[in-house]
């Protein structure tokens, strides 16, 4: 119950001392609020990662870029605030409100500023996934140098609750949908799952280690869909080729005009893509409803102090509500996104119709079971 | 929107720190964890597979015990039975033998008595043979000096004698 009541108190605490008060310091000028641009600030990416409740401070990261002679390799506080950095020959500086490239390094040539070719700087989302790669890794051979001491005990307390979890995808979304393929794919899916879900988690702690809106960022949802298309395509097996190719129907629809090899093809591509849109919105929108929900404060507040304390109330409970909810959308995307990847997995994994059909008498009611919770899940998060 | 566009730099790292990610654990975690877990998942299984197949065996075992009790207890039963009747039988054996050893030994008795009897009665009629005939004789010697009355004798026992005829 303490421990609860702790909780309690670090969220409310976070909440108001937090976003608010960072938000608030941000603008105390008279200057009218942006809602758009302040929510796209937030979920965006930027060079330099947020010192905890200190706005103005940024904690300087690297920026590599390929300008137009080589690669450059500088801290990300010699551009800050509209600084101009001179490394060489080359003049950089953070793009202003008005340039088409706001808000990224660009290199000023003859006082035009030119888009570097590559920018791989690691900014401060590239910087919340080194953290959440050390978080997922650690805890992970922290539970793998347990299993290498204890081989047949379950353990207790913290490393219980990830091997619980671990179990839980393993045993009711790997094992149930592949079957004697799930030693094969599980290092995959589970890595999958863990990163997603601690990337998730960390986007929802407002303070430095977390606070970067990563896989409410299209990028990333991108780069783990692609994965999951990769592993589908490479490990499909040569019936799943052919039901592409010369699928089994008749035949004026993919002879003449290959109506169905089409769609199927179209097919292909629509599964990653549902990866993407499907995490990436989810998140975000999420992050999104916590910082209007701030926001309105600094907006009714503009209108009349009194508006302002009453939406103050209103507000910071709607968040923390929010933020709870996200702590289980959270979980929920991570799974949902394992669970359809092991699906599209498995649907490349098909035998010949013989041998399937024998093959889905004996897994009907499991796979009925799976695609309830599917549906479950997908009607709960649209 | 830079956040529906998708940057190249985000790409790249998250391919590399999913790759680093994914080759650690593939290397260090995974077939540890997945095998630990799947021996223990098998154990359990085998466990309750073992457990289920001993109580079966337990409950064979009891039943089994049960009959060679059961059987025991018959053949128990049986066999005092057997002995019972035995004893009766030997009881009456032996009451028959000694029966009929007491009536050899009464028989013999009874002979021996008859006989000793017969042997008496021999001797006592030998002994009144004797006696009769020293009377007898003395008697004939009283009568025989007497003619008179010797004759008178002989008629007397002729007499008889054709009375009897």
């Amino acid at each position: 119950m303490t421990r609860i009541l702790k909780i309690f108190l670090i969220t409310v605490i976070s909440v108001f001392v937090g976003t608010p008060a960072t938000l608030a310091s941000d603008h105390n000028g008279d200057e009218a609020i942006n809602p758009k641009e302040l929510i796209f600030e937030h979920l965006g990416d930027g060079y330099g990662w947020e010192a905890p409740f200190q706005h103005h401070i940024r904690i300087p990261l690297p920026v590599i870029v390929k300008a137009s002679d080589g690669f450059h390799i500088f801290m990300s506080s010699k551009v800050a605030d509209g600084k101009i950095y001179k490394d060489g020959d080359v003049e950089f500086k953070i793009a202003g409100k008005d340039s088409p490239y706001k808000g990224k390094v660009v290199e000023i040539r003859n006082g035009e500023e030119i888009k570097p070719s590559i920018d791989i700087s690691i900014t401060k989302n590239v910087a919340a996934i080194f953290v959440s790669i050390i978080i997922v890794v650690g805890l992970l051979l922290w539970l793998a140098s347990y299993h290498r001491r204890h081989p047949y005990k379950t353990p207790r307390k913290g490393l219980g609750a990830i091997e619980a979890l671990m179990t839980f995808i393993y045993d009711s979304v790997v094992k149930s949908t592949l079957k004697d393929q799930a030693r094969r794919f599980a290092p995959y899916l589970l890595s999958v799952f863990f990163f997603i879900f601690v990337m998730n988690l960390l986007g929802l702690i407002v303070v430095f280690p977390g606070g970067a809106n990563l896989t409410g960022n299209i990028a990333v949802t991108l780069v783990l869909a692609i994965l999951t298309f990769l592993v589908t395509n490479i490990f499909g097996t040569k019936h799943y080729w052919k039901e592409i190719f010369w699928p089994d129907v008749p035949l004026w629809l993919k002879f003449p005009l290959p109506i169905m090899p089409l769609i199927e093809i179209f097919g292909m591509f629509t599964k990653p893509a549902a990866l993407t849109v499907r995490l990436f919105a989810n998140m975000m929108g999420g992050h999104m409803i916590v910082l209007v929900l701030t926001l309105l404060i600094f907006i009714f507040a503009a209108v009349n102090p009194v508006a302002g304390g009453a939406t103050t109330v209103v507000s910071v409970l709607f968040s923390i509500f929010m933020l709870l909810i996200d702590v289980l959308v959270s979980f929920i995307q991570a799974y949902v996104f394992t669970m359809l990847s092991t699906i599209f997995i498995s649907l490349a994994q098909e035998r010949e119709h013989k041998a399937e059909e024998k093959h889905q008498k004996e897994t009907e009611q499991q796979s009925a079971s799976s695609k309830s919770a599917v549906t479950a899940v997908t009607v709960a998060n649209n | 929107m830079e956040l529906f566009t998708p940057d190249f730099g985000l790409i790249f790292w998250m391919f590399v720190g999913f790759a680093v990610l994914f080759i650690i654990l593939w290397k260090f975690a995974w077939p540890v964890i997945l095998k630990t877990v799947d021996n223990r998942a098998e154990l359990i299984d085998k466990g309750v597979e073992y457990a289920q197949n001993a109580k079966e065996q337990l409950d064979n075992a009891r039943n089994e015990a049960q009959k060679y009790i059961d059987d025991a207890r018959r053949q128990q039963a049986d066999m005092l039975r057997e002995a019972d009747k035995m004893k009766n039988q030997i009881i009456e054996e032996a009451r028959g033998a000694a029966q009929k050893e007491a009536q050899k030994v009464m028989a013999q008795a009874k002979l021996s008595i008859e006989q000793q009897q017969k042997e008496a009665e021999a001797q006592f009629k030998n002994q009144v043979s004797d006696f009769a005939l020293q009377i007898a004789g003395k008697i004939v010697k009283d009568r025989v000096s007497n003619d008179e009355a010797q004759s008178q004798l002989v008629n007397t026992y002729l007499d008889q004698l054709e009375n009897k005829n």
